[in-house]
């Protein structure tokens, strides 16, 4: 019944109305997401070093976002003498632009993506190297030295783990055959077994796929333990650190959203996206249960996962730079080539 | 790790730069600036520049009667306030020849030692936000707050304590101090084994550590580093075995060395020691004779006779010595303050050199330095 309300709407209403309707969502999405990301980050780093986090703002702290987004946006933005102006400029929204339009094909659920395209999976990727390069034109428009580090390290380290992320990639395009994300999520029907996640059977090593994909995705957002754009105790605030008001409100925005995309592209590849895990439960009524249930069952999977990032954040340490790269180039690539291999040798000798 | 001549051999172009850390920035802890000569990201020469905070203690120990000076003694190390007023209290009472009741001298070894371990709970959690770990300065700053309330309950005061007098303490130690401790003592023990569990044995925080910043003992020795960083080095320098001072003979206590002298053998110093100076006041508490607090017959007036008297104690840094020079007056004719941090920092210019930057700051970190210390 809802397929059929849901087709009478878009046959009447006008495409481009769909696309103004997915753009505002979408930005709307990621504004109050990265607010309250800031929240949940800062009550989650609260609970775990035994403190309460912000409570003064607000029930529980929950205007603390407004509170700062009015502080930045009333601050000026100081540009640097000697600074590359324009570049400046740009590089806050250069890091910010490719997470928006990234999650543009990102399905949230049943027949709910802005733009389902067949190469979502490529194209995802092709706007996520942008933002390394808007934190390297941030670092070096800044003309200082801990900026120009950090930026130096920003693109040596997402260098080295967007190669073992694409093996991932490559390998789990091999397996669903298809670079379409809702077709992805469409193989994934069924109980939680038939995630990607839990395909023992066409590679025994997927979860350790998913791991590498998860650590990929934390250095390739400059999360901790990968931090090492913003490493405040070493680099002062790395390639934000000469930025004020809305243009570290942009980036900051950005980190957030990023995570964002990350977790919910690791959902759509690996957790089922929006398919319940017990729906070989329900029968007959999956369908209907689904595009009631799908976004709600999404959002479960994507913000355990940013609160996995959040829990990691205040549970380790920094790592070292050259450890960082030690990691990807001597255990997560050589493992990665071997979960391609594996599985397509496994998906060759007994799934053709 | 790659070495910076494989890198410059082959073909990378070597040039420096000049990277200024500080006086404001997070990695050291205060107001010191190290000027870095850099060569990308490693360091070719770092050289500190002390002085920002320079309070003049030594000169004004010069214009003061020996009363007077005691309450600088505890801003000097604000972190280890106890053992510092015991440092110039201990030359003034040698000078004047003083006797101070045991029951005193129990009070200062307890009172020391539980500074002690605050102070090192202190430098475990700015250590480990050097090292990017944020959540571990809040657990040890939960355990220092007990202390800090038991210290507060007999001195009155949470960080500059000026408890130790010439002749004995101000007041006595009450039952809830006693009680309040052996609770603490009880509780501290599993929570450093949980501080291990959780944080010593992480990998992260191993890998950054294990054979980071060597410092050899010949280097110790040249620049006259003391306290957790020789230890660390293996040598089992420690003020309180090498001259024993107070009460410190009649306990049975380790010194923890090891011979790794990486920056993860000076932080296993600190853990053990904290460990060691539980075992230390729980004798202490044990053995608590009963008495007076305070010697009999201390002169109203201080006037130490015409000599050069000089005090060491072993502060939570290292080896903190007082030496007085009397000309017979009530203000002493010269104040000098040996400081641990001063000559444990005065290292770091060797022992920095070709490090990459964040090892570099992890080895500072390791030194635990409390920049007033520094510049006195």
């Amino acid at each position: 019944m809802i397929q059929a309300i849901q087709n009478s709407l878009s046959a009447w209403w006008p495409e481009p109305l769909r696309l103004v309707l997915f753009l505002v969502g979408i930005l709307a999405f990621v504004g109050l997401n990265a607010a309250y990301l800031v929240w949940v980050e800062r009550k989650g780093a609260g609970r775990f070093q035994r403190r309460p986090g912000p409570t003064e703002v607000g029930y529980a702290g929950l205007l603390q976002p407004i509170a700062d987004a009015a502080k930045l946006m009333s601050k000026q933005l100081i540009v640097p003498a000697g600074s590359d102006t324009t570049l400046f400029r740009i590089a806050p929204l250069l890091m910010m632009s490719p997470a928006l339009m990234s999650l543009a094909v990102i399905p949230w659920g049943r027949n709910l993506a802005a733009c389902n395209l067949n190469v979502g999976l490529l194209l995802i990727f092709a706007f996520g190297s942008i933002n390394v390069m808007a934190i390297m034109l941030g670092g070096w428009s800044s003309r200082n030295k801990y900026a120009i580090i950090s930026a130096a390290r920003v693109v040596s380290q997402n260098v080295a783990y967007e190669i073992p992320m694409l093996l991932v990639v490559i390998t789990m395009i091999m397996v669903t055959g298809t670079m379409n994300l809702t077709e992805i999520v469409t193989q994934q029907a069924g109980a939680f077994w038939h995630w990607n996640i839990f395909r023992l059977w066409i590679n025994p090593l997927m979860p350790v796929t998913f791991l590498i994909f998860f650590t990929c995705m934390l250095a390739e957002t400059n999360r901790a333990p990968f931090d090492m754009a913003e490493a405040e105790s070493e680099l002062v605030a790395g390639a934000y650190t000469e930025y004020s008001g809305m243009g570290f409100g942009v980036f900051f925005m950005a980190e957030y959203a990023n995570i964002l995309l990350g977790c919910a592209l690791a959902t759509v590849l690996f957790l089922g996206g929006w398919q319940s895990p017990i729906g070989h439960l329900l029968g007959n009524w999956q369908s209907t249960i689904d595009i009631l249930l799908g976004v709600f069952w999404f959002f479960v999977k994507m913000y355990f996962l940013v609160f996995s990032v959040v829990w990691i954040r205040w549970t380790f340490p920094r790592t070292q730079f050259y450890g960082l790269l030690n990691l990807s180039w001597k255990i997560l690539i050589p493992v990665s080539l071997v979960t391609l291999i594996l599985s397509s040798a496994m998906m060759k000798l007994f799934h053709t | 790790m790659i070495s910076k001549e494989a890198i410059i051999s082959n073909g990378a172009p070597s040039e420096t730069f000049v990277l200024n850390l500080g006086p404001q920035h997070p990695a050291t802890h205060g107001v010191l600036r190290v000027k870095m000569t850099m060569d990308g990201e490693y360091i070719v020469r770092a050289e500190p520049v002390c002085g920002y905070i320079h309070r003049m203690q030594e000169k004004m120990g010069e214009n003061r009667t020996y009363a007077q000076f005691l309450p600088n003694t505890s801003r000097i190390d604000y972190l280890s306030a106890m053992t510092y007023t015991h440092g110039f209290v201990g030359a003034v009472e040698r000078a004047l020849k003083l006797q101070v009741p045991p029951r005193a001298e129990y009070i200062r070894v307890i009172t020391s030692e539980l500074n002690r371990i605050s102070s090192h709970l202190v430098w475990w959690g700015a250590f480990l936000l050097d090292l990017g770990g944020f959540t571990p300065l809040l657990y040890a700053f939960d355990d220092r707050e007990k202390i800090l309330d038991l210290l507060e309950g007999i001195t009155g005061s949470r960080l500059t304590y000026s408890y130790f007098r010439i002749g004995g303490i101000y007041n006595d130690v009450d039952d809830s101090f006693i009680k309040g401790t052996r609770a603490f003592v009880t509780q501290m023990r599993p929570r450093l084994k949980m501080y291990r569990s959780l944080v010593t044995d992480n990998i992260i925080l191993r890998k950054r550590l294990i054979n980071i910043g060597p410092i050899s003992k010949e280097m110790c020795r040249k620049y006259g580093a003391t306290g957790p960083v020789i230890r660390g080095s293996g040598v089992p320098y420690d003020v309180r075995r090498v001259e024993p001072y107070s009460a410190y003979s009649e306990f049975d206590f380790l010194i923890p060395t090891f011979e790794e002298t990486d920056s993860m053998a000076r932080y296993m110093v600190r853990m053990e020691e904290m460990a060691q100076s539980l075992r230390i006041i729980e004798q202490a508490l044990d053995k608590l004779p009963a008495g007076p607090v305070m010697a009999e017959k201390v002169p109203r007036v201080l006037k130490l006779p015409a000599g050069d008297y000089c005090y060491a104690v072993e502060a939570a840094r290292g080896r903190f010595a007082v030496r007085i020079v009397s000309d017979g007056k009530e203000i002493p004719y010269r104040v000098k303050l040996r400081t641990p941090s001063l000559s444990n920092l005065s290292l770091f210019e060797e022992a920095s050199a070709g490090m990459l930057l964040p090892d570099a700051l992890a080895l500072m970190g390791s030194l635990d330095l409390v920049i007033p210390d520094i510049d006195r």
